[in-house]
């Protein structure tokens, strides 16, 4: 019987090598275990605590404080404090400071830390971005990569795979964000729980990096443990110049077991728009059209990377934020802030009446920089509407793509970019 | 044997909700447990009782993998959640710190908010004092039940280290 890609990559990191879907593997090692400036204070004081006083292997560990960064009070400054001062003592080569910081799961990649067939833990739920590139990548919590720093190893059971295959040519304006939604409205927020989730089929195939990752990076929000695509020449092609180790190109068997298999015409499907509060309730945009809105946030490490930057910098051009609204613009890392100002989008930007900012997570979470007020209203290429997600507990958050966000900052309410056009 | 009184959630309760991200930027428990359920429910912790049980739906604790939803609940002095189903993240930190969650589908569904509970937590057994009813908890994989019995993550690799 055939394997998963899933299941070829958690079996190469143990010492059984034959390891099937609900099988439980004791000690995967994993080539890389990330943190950030919530969770990693948390994973530091346990791993103290228990008294373990040197990094398995310090090589696998990194560290990105982003969230709260640059540190918005002195609490914040206190754990990113912490985060420094465990990097210069264990000698942790991937710290990323602020000024080389990014959104860890746009940096990873970007900077060829994570490669095709790796295995990766990291304590942020978004960690499944990496299964873009063909690696297993899954959110664990700090107890655990406490546990990853002393052994260099995790527990993890094999999940099974679910298979969702995309056909169709994708309208104008459809994207990653547009199939993500898409498909989690379909299954709901607990669709995939426990499982894997494969992308795969024509339009994957078509589909650039950036978006791959955005498609990924929302497994979690079905519930999955994983969000998996199986490499190509567009991987070969993204990776080439950036890894920092040999990449290993994992395919999923014909013959390999799915539990369930879903099949998407996409070619017909309008920009997706996420209601509150559960990334599930995607609908049409057309079919939210109006909605009044008081601010956007273009950015994430679902949406701020150079190719979202640029479909929105597209849609503003030329054109203002309507007066009522506040549109925060924060590019995923500093080479897309780079790229933005060398290609001239910042001015675009800024010329229109918008904020743009250093690389953070800022909002997204309800951290900082956009933070909302009781009754306000936001549209976010952000990853989640929870209530409270943003801010108040009694403001909304409304979730799309980069060209519904940028088209609606422009009407003031929510649009399909072709009302402004 | 645990006993308390069962305060009652809906489905898909996510760890925004268990504790808001405005106040992770402390890992203090106490500090952590003030604020929990807050946005959901404000007046939670005014209100919950020490050895009082979370009882929700599917999906408890989706969303985030911050480990400080259940450290707030341990510390806020839950003895359990019991709910239909957990979301991974939620679930294996739970696990790791020794935060005991129990999965019972008709025990979620047929509890009320107010019931009073008692849990056999060795045995599975779940018992509604108010209801006059019982529920069997489903079993915990043996290597996962490993991690338990040690009482958490970190004391399991350090026995295992000896």
């Amino acid at each position: 019987m055939g394997m998963t890609i899933t299941e070829k990559i958690i079996a190469a990191h143990t010492e059984s090598k034959q390891l099937r879907a609900g099988d439980f593997a004791k000690a995967a090692r994993p080539d890389i275990c990330l943190a950030n400036d919530i969770t990693a204070p948390v994973a530091i004081e346990e791993f103290e605590k228990a008294g373990f006083e040197k990094l398995h292997d310090p090589g696998t560990v990194v560290l990105v404080p982003d969230h709260f960064t640059p540190n918005k009070d002195i609490k914040s400054a206190q754990q990113a404090a912490l985060l420094r001062t465990f990097a210069r003592k264990h000698g942790v080569e991937h710290y990323f400071e602020v000024g080389r910081m990014g959104i860890e799961h746009a940096l990873l990649p970007e900077a060829g830390i994570v490669v095709p067939g790796d295995l990766v833990i990291g304590a942020d739920s978004h960690t499944c971005t990496y299964g873009a590139l063909g690696a297993f990548s899954t959110g664990v919590g700090s107890t655990d990569m406490a546990a990853c720093y002393a052994t260099g190893t995790v527990w993890l059971r094999v999940p099974e795979s679910i298979k969702f295959v995309f056909h169709g040519d994708l309208r104008k304006y459809v994207s990653g964000k547009d199939l993500i939604l898409y498909t989690i409205g379909r299954i709901g927020v607990d669709g995939a729980l426990y499982k894997a989730m494969e992308f795969t089929g024509p339009t994957i195939r078509q589909l650039p990096m950036d978006a791959r990752q955005t498609v990924c990076n929302m497994a979690i929000e079905a519930g999955g443990k994983s969000g998996i695509i199986e490499p190509d020449d567009i991987t070969r092609e993204y990776v080439e110049g950036r890894a920092r180790r040999t990449p290993t190109f994992y395919n999923s068997d014909p013959d390999a077991q799915y539990c369930r298999e879903y099949d998407y015409d996409v070619s017909k499907i309008s920009p997706q728009v996420a209601l509150p509060h559960l990334p599930e309730n995607a609908r049409p945009v057309e079919e939210v059209s109006g909605t009044k809105i008081d601010q956007v946030v273009i950015g994430s490490c679902t949406n701020g990377r150079i190719s979202d930057i640029r479909q929105a910098a597209r849609i503003i051009s030329g054109r203002q934020v309507h007066r009522d609204v506040r549109l925060i613009v924060i590019p995923a890392t500093q080479e897309v802030y780079k790229a933005s100002i060398e290609e001239g989008l910042v001015t675009i930007f800024i010329d229109a009446g918008a904020a743009f900012s250093t690389p953070t997570c800022g909002p997204c979470l309800g951290g900082h920089m956009g933070i909302l007020a009781e009754g306000e209203r936001c549209l976010a290429t952000t990853n989640r509407n929870f209530v409270g997600r943003m801010g108040h507990p009694k403001s909304e958050v409304y979730l799309a793509g980069p060209a519904v966000a940028a088209a609606s900052a422009i009407a003031g309410k929510i649009v399909h970019p072709d009302e402004i056009a | 044997m645990m006993e308390g009184t069962a305060r009652k959630f809906g489905d898909d309760v996510n760890t925004d909700e268990i504790i808001p991200a405005r106040y992770l930027n402390t890992t203090d428990p106490d500090e952590l447990a003030g604020h929990c359920m807050e946005d959901s429910d404000p007046d939670f912790i005014k209100n919950v009782q020490p050895g009082d049980f979370i009882v929700a739906g599917e999906n408890f604790g989706c969303g985030s993998s911050r480990e400080h939803a259940p450290i707030a609940i341990k510390s806020a002095k839950i003895a359990a959640v019991i709910a239909k189903s957990f979301a991974r993240i939620f679930y294996r930190n739970a696990i790791n710190i020794g935060l005991p969650i129990v999965e019972s589908a008709d025990a979620a569904q047929d509890i009320d908010d107010g019931d009073k509970i008692k849990l056999d937590l060795t045995a599975g057994i779940i018992e509604n004092a108010t209801k006059g009813k019982q529920y069997k908890a489903l079993p915990f994989p043996e290597e996962m039940q490993e991690i338990i019995n040690a009482g958490g993550l970190m004391e399991f690799i350090k026995k295992q280290a000896k």
